[in-house]
């Protein structure tokens, strides 16, 4: 094969990639954007949302569609609790203790889930024919396109909601300043509640679309991918939904690149590399503004 | 700062009455006379929790046995489970409470090689016995040329199946270049990638590439991309079945034709249900046992009406263990370390549940090894290597 | 100035007295192995809270790499130790030195970082550290390193820890610990100020990293065996749940936290499924009840007896 002809063949490995990278950072990017908190539990989310799709195709036999709706309601709902029950009462403490928090709530999931299906990895059945479309001699498959499709189709809604419609004014108000929003008579807690839920529903749409295309999930499937994806939205800049896009498609393309014509063991230090540098030469990541801080 | 003077006294308090309970609760935990203590020291929580907790449910399910049975010497064998939480540290730590708090004769585990090493100096500081079920490397039982004196294992070791697998694809596949991809996060398929490695080009075969990828990995169609370009005859994947599902499926989805060869870490019912019986033809595997195998359909059988599925190579070589510890314990004819010890390195011609064993003198058990095909979803035997057939 | 010194050397005689009852139960073998393993445990634990908080709960920059530090200083003193037989001294101190000094070199550009950012970027440099080790054959490579010598004894790691707490303690109340609680308390003021906030934030950062890589060299010889793994982010995450269970800012809080948290994971050890989930609960419940952490801001000389033991020479906090 030639070298050109690999090239292009790692850029779409990274690209599949990176969209799921994605998928994932858009609902953290979301989340961290309201309320500042590096929800160390969002990759746990999207595990459960995983388990969920699971359990719908394999026990209650429904197909795809269904299951995802399923997974995508359940696990909204489950986010929405997990805010109610462990970050509310802790609004007003010190951010390092909701990150604490946040840790275990993490732990939490990933052992009550281990606890109840055990360690051991599940397997979804085959959902898709494959489809490969081989293109002079690069294979491009038919689940690494629609995982791309799915992430795009998600951005664009998810900017429309946050830009356009009154809720999304609302998220941005709550953003901006939490109890100025409060007081111009934005319900702050509902707004935090519904971006958790929505937040997490995408992190389930990222889990069940993973676990078909893996076709392998376990209890701590998670814990990368969630460090991952803040990652890439951080690279993109923090709150930004097509930053989170463009963060995680440049670590998906990096990590393929450095796997392909390096070696995968460096494959994750290159990526945290990548982040140290974007923060030193651009601190708030590449979409997102410098402000100063003023006393 | 709203301080409380009763909160810290209360928290005072309760630091101190836990530690001074804890280091109490150590004490008292003599054994009934009735009942024989042995540790499990497992990997049940962490990055390796599948493999510790497999393992585990063999080993209980020939404890389990024995004792519907009556027992060995007329006592009762019960399991002290310790959580290593998939790390050497917490692996010596575990091993130190089974050994000094719980007073247990015998701890069969870690699953994985470093976490036995690591445990192996307090197992043989205190002497008391270590079964390792699948701990294949050979720096598992010997020590710069020394026989570590407490510790045996049940499984065959890296050496055997690496050379098995070289053979195979240099003799029977026909194979003249090969690329070796390897789980660079364990010593077991670092020293299998050497060893097929070595074998394969002393049988006239060349090695053309060999890359790494690390455990937990999902994605590995870079590195596969740039495997594919080498355009080799065979590609060794000595590595555990999680990963192994993924790689053989993303494989075949990149247009990957040529056989793909594989050591006892295959051996799961996992690897067809992940990679899809399509892609795994043309696929090749060393193990323990076929489960066509008359012999083995007991143990097979035995294990699915407990479990309600299939055994994977773990459980079958945690039951493995369980039997050989129970076989010494009963020659031994008490709980005495020492004698258990004795017994084990006397292991003779035991029927366990994936063949006969005998102990050699460096504590591996001689052991068969088969390779079997996948093949339209099911799994042939192509070969059965018996013992000493180097 | 004065009578901290008298302080000191009371809570020295105290820590001798502990000393020597804890080494005595012991050589007479009432404590079992188990505890007496845990305990080695707890004081490695100690040292790694009590320098980590110098970097979280003192200068108020949120490192998440503590455990990189730490991997460096265990590596650097197994190979001094076990290839080039140096004494274990030697070992500890060049760790502690090689951790320092990365610190040092790491903290100049990452530290312009603020908040969450410092510390994906703290947890990125010491992933990095990690996955470098685990490629690295000469000392084991992923598999670990093995054959380590035992030379970790109760008593280095107790005398160990109490150096840290000391050394940690002055610097706080020294000027240049100062300089950092003002940069924890506001860090455009503190420049405004004309504190050198870059120096200030760059040295706790490289005193921090030092001790947590002697902690690493006395971890690495209590075990016959590291690998990376035991220096992933998750362990990471542990020392700062220990910093923040005990009190952000509180040296006893330290302590009490690498306790408590060592004490949890020990005692829960024989039931291993529940173990994790009973862990989260704790640290849920425990941040709900104390947001501040155990102790807050205060240290237990801060208390009644004490108080009174050291002639009211508490020192006044906010």
């Amino acid at each position: 094969m030639e070298l050109l002809q690999q090239v292009m063949q790692q850029l779409v490995n990274g690209i599949s990639l990176g969209s799921i990278y994605a998928l994932i950072a858009l609902g953290y990017t979301m989340i961290y954007g309201i309320i500042k908190l590096i929800n160390f539990a969002h990759g746990d989310i999207y595990m459960v949302g995983a388990y969920i799709g699971f359990f719908a195709i394999t026990q209650a036999h429904l197909s795809i569609v269904p299951s995802l709706l399923i997974s995508l309601v359940v696990t909204g709902f489950l986010g929405m609790v997990v805010e109610r029950l462990a970050y509310k009462p802790l609004r007003h403490a010190p951010r390092i203790s909701v990150l604490i928090t946040a840790i275990g709530v993490s732990f939490f999931l990933e052992y009550t889930t281990m606890y109840f299906v055990s360690p051991t990895p599940r397997t979804f059945p085959a959902m898709f024919g494959d489809v490969a479309v081989n293109i002079a001699g690069i294979v491009i498959n038919g689940q690494q396109m629609l995982i791309l499709g799915i992430t795009a189709v998600l951005m664009v809604v998810l900017t429309y909601i946050v830009q356009k419609t009154k809720t999304g004014k609302a998220m941005r108000a709550a953003s901006f300043d939490t109890e100025t929003a409060q007081l111009m008579g934005i319900d702050s807690d509902r707004i935090i509640s519904l971006t958790f839920g929505i937040g997490s529903a995408l992190a389930a749409v990222a889990g069940v679309l993973v676990g078909v295309y893996y076709n392998s999930i376990d209890p701590l499937m998670g814990i990368m991918p969630g460090m991952k994806a803040f990652v890439a939205a951080v690279l993109g800049g923090i709150g930004i939904l097509p930053g989170a896009v463009v963060g995680g498609l440049i670590l998906g393309i990096v990590e393929a690149l450095v796997s392909g014509f390096i070696s995968s063991t460096f494959r994750d230090a290159a990526a945290f590399a990548i982040l140290i540098l974007v923060l030193l030469v651009r601190p708030a990541g590449i979409f997102g503004k410098d402000t100063k801080e003023k006393v | 700062m709203n301080f409380s003077r009763k909160h810290l006294r209360l928290a005072a308090g309760l630091l101190g009455a836990l530690f001074v309970g804890g280091v109490l609760a150590g004490c008292g935990n003599e054994a009934k006379s009735d009942e024989i203590k042995i540790g499990a020291n497992f990997e049940m929580t962490g990055n390796v929790a599948n493999y510790g907790a497999a393992t585990l449910d063999g080993l209980k399910l020939a404890i389990k046995e024995v004792n519907d049975a009556g027992g060995v010497n007329g006592k009762k064998i019960t399991i002290v489970d310790a959580d290593n939480k998939s790390e050497a540290s917490e692996a010596v730590n575990a091993a130190t409470k089974l050994i000094s708090d719980d007073k247990v004769k015998v701890i069969v585990g870690p699953a994985v090689t470093a976490n036995v090493i690591a445990e192996s100096q307090v197992a043989t500081d205190n002497k008391v016995p270590v079964i390792a079920p699948d701990a294949t490397s050979p720096d598992v039982t010997v020590e710069s040329g020394q026989v570590k004196p407490y510790i045996f294992r049940s499984c065959f070791i890296d050496p055997q199946q690496g050379s098995v697998m070289a053979k195979f694809a240099a003799e029977n596949l026909k194979a003249k270049t090969a690329v070796i991809y390897v789980d660079n996060s364990t010593d077991y398929s670092k020293s299998l990638g050497k060893v097929f490695k070595e074998k394969f080009e002393a049988a006239g075969g060349k090695v053309l590439d060999q890359q790494a990828f690390v455990a937990k990995d999902t994605d590995f169609k870079a590195t596969l991309t740039t495997l594919k370009a080498a355009n080799a005859d065979v590609i060794f994947v000595p590595a555990y079945y999680e990963e192994v599902g993924k790689i053989v499926k993303q494989a075949r989805e990149l247009g990957i034709t040529c056989p793909i060869l594989g050591t006892d870490g295959w051996d799961d019912p996992k690897v067809a249900d992940i990679a899809g019986a399509d892609a795994l033809n043309n696929t090749y595997f060393s193990t323990h046992y076929s489960d066509k195998d008359e012999s083995v359909k007991g143990f097979v059988d035995a294990f699915t009406k407990e479990y309600g599925h299939a055994p994977n190579v773990f459980a079958a070589l945690g039951y493995d263990a369980g039997k050989m510890l129970v076989d010494a314990i009963k020659r031994a004819g008490s709980d005495d370390p020492e004698a258990i010890r004795k017994a084990l390195e006397e292991t003779k011609d035991l029927k366990v549940g994936t063949g006969t064993i005998t102990m050699d003198k460096n504590h591996n058990p001689i052991k068969q090894a088969v390779i079997l095909e996948n093949k339209g979803g099911d799994r042939v035997m192509v070969a059965k290597i018996m013992p000493d057939a180097d | 100035m004065k009578y901290l010194r008298k302080n000191d050397l009371i809570m020295l005689g105290l820590g001798l007295v502990i000393f020597a009852v804890l080494q005595t139960l012991i050589t007479e073998r009432i404590m079992s192995s188990f505890w007496q393993l845990n305990s080695i445990i707890i004081g490695i634990n100690v040292i790694m809270a009590v320098s980590l908080n110098l970097i979280n709960g003192y200068t108020g920059q949120f490192s998440l790499g503590h455990a990189g530090f730490m991997a460096v200083g265990a590596y650097v003193g197994v190979v001094l130790t076990t290839f080039f037989h140096l004494p274990f001294a030697v070992a500890l101190l060049a760790g502690g030195a090689a951790a320092g000094f990365l610190g040092f070199l790491v903290g100049i550009p990452t530290l312009r970082l603020r908040g969450d950012y410092l510390a994906i970027a703290t947890l990125g440099m010491s992933e990095i550290i990690r996955i470098s080790i685990m490629n690295i054959d000469y000392v084991g490579g992923a598999a670990g390193f093995k054959g380590i010598p035992h030379h970790t004894t109760f008593a280095w790691v107790f005398f160990i820890m109490l150096f840290s707490l000391f050394f940690i303690k002055n610097f706080v109340n020294s000027t240049d610990g100062r300089a950092c609680l003002a940069i924890r308390e506001n860090e455009v003021a503190a420049e405004s100020m004309g504190v050198n906030t870059t120096k200030y934030k760059v040295m706790a950062f490289t005193i921090g990293a030092a001790f947590a890589g002697v902690a690493g060299g006395l971890f690495a010889h209590s075990f016959y065996l590291i690998s990376p793994n035991s220096f992933t982010f998750m362990q990471s995450f542990n020392y700062l749940i220990m910093v923040v269970l005990g009190g952000l800012g509180s040296i006893t809080g330290s302590i009490a936290g690498a306790f408590v948290v060592t004490f949890i994971s020990a005692a829960l050890a024989s039931w291993p499924e529940f173990r994790m989930i009973i862990y989260a609960l704790a640290l849920i419940l425990l941040m709900f009840y104390r947001p501040q952490g155990l102790f807050g801001y205060m240290e237990i000389t801060d208390y009644g007896p004490f108080r009174k033991l050291l002639k009211k020479g508490g020192r006044k906090h906010e």
